[in-house]
């Protein structure tokens, strides 16, 4: 595909920048395990305002990593950082290394554009396209990047939907407008529209928070079926749905990552205080 | 209640009493406000209808289709029509369409998704909004310097520019209002795809304001299919049919003013039939437009 080319090329372009700095974690003890992205040393600003301070983290290839914490501790804005969505935000810019498959998306010669190609996002609030149906909708990433092939269209589309579990629901409505599906519905349908796209890292923004109970738990459930097949990262502020979908999670903290573990460990015997006073609910 | 403080306990009293007699207060004002819009909205529509109502009245005899098609006979005879009078504005405002809106949309575009903000884009829209205060008269003048002029002759050429620069700033302000109110989201999901900014904006933010900005531009055609002055500097009026781009031509307000101007009661019978025949092209335009944007079309590619 000519999307893989073109990233392919930057790769080895930017292979030279990749020693420019010293990423802080002791890599070699955990140089068995295969991270899919590696965020080194990120700093997110809002202006002169330092949101995210000096975060290191791995996240491991098809697993489900959470980022939790109180309302403002910046692990939204990480989150943007990790497909250069962040500097869309007028002011808005990072800095720091994000390596994504031995690529650091911020390298000098790398098009954010290209990258968000591998690198779905879907958001806190469902915005499937208003003008376009359901399939158009699917469709939209594949279109307007430039993909004529109306047999691969479809069938990305089907399968897209059908990975997204809307395909049941939808199959004989394809034409309607995306809108008219229920909320959680629409969300699935911008699962499938990210899938569509064939990404290897899917980050979520708060996905659930403004579905009710039962479309909340046909996301969660989507989370946990997906993640054989895609990396997924997922930003909440519920914590009982980290410990239900993900199998790492990340406490963040004004800006600071605090602890980073297995979400077994961060929820039963967290090493931080920090940590466990958050868990516990006697903050946040 | 338990958890209620004191304090608040203590006023309880004070402020049932307060709510009660504002509340009566306000329901009189609020039917006070009611009426008066009422009559307002009476008071806008009066001197609307009663216009439509003396042109339908005065001008309906007129029309036939020798009145439509044909061009004026002698002067006071009543006979022919105001043909060359219709053609001419379908020509001239057409024209000035074509260019106008495009120009306009895209200015537009421009200003709501790529500048933004910055010194550029402000003084733009500052000269923007003079030009769309700018008095029609003017801008005929500068069409009759800049074009007519050099040409050496007046033309539909003069008109059509002089037009398009009456309709551009109208629908430059439409277009970017209109994209300012298409959610960030939508932008947010395309740039989530990677898709480039200028499809994001062509196929995603566009189509979603899409009904606004046809709004716009009929609003903007209505104005110059009215606009009298700047054609008396451009296209002068003939009683012919259309012979060229750079010749001159007729125009309904035109002839409307020169029928007006001419002491026969069969001229004047003829003006209200122009007059009534703008309206209705103008009607139409707009009918016709708000009818294809409300048809929305989902296609499956299949």
């Amino acid at each position: 595909m000519a999307i893989e080319e073109t990233f392919d090329a930057k790769e080895s372009m930017t292979e030279g920048h990749s020693l420019t700095r010293e990423p802080r974690i002791n890599e070699t003890a955990e140089s068995t395990e295969r991270f899919k992205v590696r965020i080194e040393n990120v700093n997110g600003w809002y202006g002169s305002k330092r949101a995210i301070k000096d975060v290191n983290l791995n996240v491991r290839e098809k697993t489900v990593t959470a980022f939790i914490g109180p309302s403002g501790c910046g692990k939204t804005t990480l989150l943007r950082c990790l497909n250069r969505m962040h500097e869309m935000t007028p002011g808005a810019h990072a800095d720091g290394r994000v390596v994504v498959d031995g690529i650091d998306i911020y390298g000098k010669s790398i098009d954010p554009v290209v990258i968000r190609r591998r690198i779905g996002m879907v958001f806190q609030k469902p915005n499937p396209f208003p003008t376009m149906s359901i399939f158009d909708n699917v469709a939209a990433g594949l279109r307007l990047n430039g993909m004529r092939n109306k047999t691969i269209i479809r069938e990305i589309v089907e399968e897209s939907l059908k990975n997204a579990a809307l395909w049941e629901e939808v199959k004989n409505e394809l034409e309607k407008p995306g809108m008219s599906l229920s909320g959680g519905q629409q969300q699935r349908l911008c699962i499938a529209r990210a899938l569509a796209m064939q990404p290897e890292v899917l980050l979520m923004d708060e996905p659930t928070s403004s579905l009710d109970p039962i479309g909340s738990s046909k996301i969660e459930e989507l989370v946990r079926t997906l993640k054989d097949s895609v990396t997924i990262i997922i930003v909440t502020h519920n914590m009982q749905q980290a410990a239900r979908v993900s199998d790492f999670t990340a406490f963040m903290y004004l800006g600071d990552l605090i602890e980073y573990g297995s979400t077994n460990q961060i929820f039963m015997k967290p090493e931080k205080e920090l940590t466990e006073r958050y868990i516990s609910g006697k903050f946040g | 209640m338990t958890s209620y403080s004191n304090s608040n306990k203590k006023y309880s009293k004070i402020l049932h009493e307060t709510v009660n007699k504002n509340y009566r207060k306000r329901m009189i004002i609020n039917k006070l406000v009611t009426v008066f819009a009422i009559v307002c909205v009476i008071a806008a529509i009066i001197p609307l209808g009663s216009i439509l109502l003396e042109v339908v009245k005065n001008g309906a005899s007129a029309i036939s289709l020798e009145f439509l098609t044909q061009p004026q006979g002698s002067i006071g005879s009543g006979r022919g029509g105001v043909g060359p009078a219709i053609q001419g504005t379908i020509i001239v405002v057409g024209l000035a369409s074509l260019i106008g809106a495009p120009v306009g949309v895209l200015a537009g575009i421009y200003l709501s998704e790529f500048a933004k903000e910055g010194k550029f884009a402000d003084s733009v829209r500052f000269f923007n909004d003079v030009l769309t205060g700018l008095p029609s008269i003017v801008i005929g003048i500068v069409g009759y310097v800049i074009i007519v002029l050099a040409i050496g002759s007046f033309s539909v050429f003069a008109g059509a520019i002089s037009l398009s620069i009456i309709m551009i700033p109208i629908v430059v302000r439409v277009t970017e209002e209109t994209l300012k109110i298409v959610p960030y989201s939508l932008r947010e999901a395309g740039h989530s795809l990677g898709i480039s900014k200028a499809r994001i904006t062509l196929s995603i933010v566009l189509p979603s304001a899409k009904n606004g900005i046809l709004t716009g531009i009929v609003i903007a055609i209505s104005r110059i299919a009215g606009e009298t002055a700047p054609l008396i500097m451009t296209i002068l009026g003939t009683s012919l049919f259309f012979t060229g781009i750079t010749g001159p031509v007729d125009a309904l307000p035109l002839r409307i003013w020169r029928l007006a101007s001419q002491p026969y009661e069969s001229a004047h019978a003829f003006g209200w039939g122009s007059a009534l025949v703008l309206i209705l092209m103008i009607l139409a335009l707009s009918v016709g437009l708000r009818f294809l944007a409300q048809r929305r079309s989902f296609k499956v590619a299949i």
